[in-house]
């Protein structure tokens, strides 16, 4: 049986990862390789990395990241952020990523998802929707979840698979933060709409949120977090280790 | 000497780094007398069957993998390029393989429950045939390991060179292999530390 994946979120900038990093033993906390490192040998099934860089030289110093992760570390690294255009596509995955997300970008230019996927298959293509509940629907939001973009996220996600999208990652940004679990409810209506992988974002604290979330929603594919994982609240061998306690098939 | 047979089809950063990491210098090519050269050639590939196999044909690498092979030098086939081991593929049609090992390659989706996503994307288990020895890529490993799979078709009708299998609502052919000659339909140089030692296997075969 395939496994569910753990999936820690690394937030780059200029370089470095971003969102205070608290582990011990690791010299250089901050360094994007020795923390990739670091989750591959905890077992960690993927990385996310996000480039959250603004400037053309932190760009460019994120693909020279990207390029030692990938020389280094032999698990799926997905790669997100500034994806605008088929070349930001080629860009990373001629770097060493295997799968690129789009946010913003495909809200912006919505064929972005059909043409990646026709380029270089569906399954490197991942969408990845911040969504909010709003007058009564899961409304889609753009720009890190600060602006309204008026789509209702189900209607979104189902358009992006139909247009090729291999993959979801779906962050609710009502449990972002909270820490009081993943949420379920918005979860449970896109793995109803779609047959693509879902993973879920936003909300995780504890382990038992992760056994929560597979418990409750077999359909959900993987459980993506940062904070928790970063500050070592949840150490990925132990969470691992709760999770096939409750029957939930994992690699460990 | 690795070579990794370049004919325009997917991206083998992670694969040559991978064979760096194990100490294998590896060497990306599509030059026939390099390929010729190498101790032992793999075939990776990622996208469709039909265009894979065209573009071996025009460029007439299908005919130096085929003697190759032939001589006894050792193969592997990664995820596309196990396929195109095969005699066929009802990828979009009806292709032709290199025909190295008996077997088709078909879509998953007839095959499992409809509750299965397709493609087969994640972490899986590997089953190895009991009454049969471990095959010596998989020196090392054991029943349950995991590695990296995405794929939507997979080998049929090659059971007698059936290695490894993996579960996914049935039971899908992991790795093949006959005499010189292997393939997985997972990603080796995405699958961790198990996926290098199966990559050092084959540099030892």
């Amino acid at each position: 049986m395939i496994t569910k994946r753990i999936i820690p979120c690394l937030d780059v900038k200029d370089g470095r990862v971003v969102k205070g990093v608290n582990f011990l033993g690791l010299a250089d906390v901050s360094s994007p390789v020795k923390l990739a490192e670091f989750y591959s040998r905890s077992g960690a099934d993927e990385l996310v990395f996000y480039d959250i860089t603004a400037s053309a030289e932190g760009r460019a110093l994120f693909t020279d990241i990207l390029t030692e992760v990938a020389s280094t570390i032999f698990i799926p690294l997905t790669v997100g952020g500034g994806i605008n255009t088929l070349e930001d596509f080629g860009r990373v995955l001629g770097c060493g990523a295997d799968k690129v997300s789009v946010n913003s970008g495909a809200l912006r230019d919505p064929s972005l998802i059909g043409a990646a996927a026709k380029r270089y298959g569906s399954q490197c293509v991942v969408l990845s929707v911040d969504a909010k509940r709003l007058a009564g629907q899961f409304r889609v939001f753009a720009k890190g979840g600060r602006e309204d973009t008026g789509l209702d996220a189900i209607d979104w996600v189902r358009r992006g698979v139909a247009a090729g999208a291999g993959e979801i990652v779906l962050n609710s940004i009502d449990t972002d933060g909270v820490k009081g679990g993943f949420d379920l409810e918005l979860l449970a209506a896109v793995c109803d709409a779609v047959n693509v992988p879902v993973i879920a974002s936003g909300g995780a604290g504890c382990p038992e949120d992760f056994v929560r979330l597979f418990q409750t929603l077999p359909k959900v594919d993987a459980g993506l977090a940062a904070s928790i994982f970063h500050f070592g609240e949840v150490p990925i061998p132990d969470l691992k280790r709760t999770l096939r306690q409750a029957g939930i098939n994992v690699r460990l | 000497m690795v070579a990794i047979v370049d004919y325009g089809v997917g991206n083998l950063f992670s694969l040559r780094s991978s064979l760096a990491a194990i100490g294998e210098e590896a060497l990306v090519t599509g030059d026939p007398s390099r390929l010729r050269a190498a101790d032992r050639l793999i075939l990776p590939g990622v996208g469709a069957f039909g265009d894979a196999a065209a573009r071996l044909r025009q460029s007439g690498l299908d005919q130096v993998l085929l003697e190759e092979a032939q001589s006894g030098k050792p193969l592997l086939g990664i995820c596309l390029g196990m396929q195109l081991l095969l005699q066929r593929s009802f990828e979009y049609g009806t292709h032709q393989g290199l025909g190295l090992i008996t077997g088709s390659v078909t879509p998953i989706a007839p095959a499992i429950p409809p509750s299965y996503k397709v493609p087969h994307i994640g972490w899986n288990a590997l089953n190895f045939p009991p009454r049969r020895s471990l095959h010596p890529l998989f020196r090392g490993l054991h029943p349950g390991d995991c590695v990296y799979f995405v794929h939507s078709y997979y080998a049929a009708g090659c059971e007698s060179d059936t290695v490894a299998t993996t579960e996914y609502g049935a039971e899908l052919t992991a790795a093949i292999a006959r005499d010189n000659i292997c393939g997985v339909q997972f990603h080796p140089e995405k699958s961790g530390d198990l996926g290098l030692t199966i990559l050092r296997n084959f540099c030892e075969l």
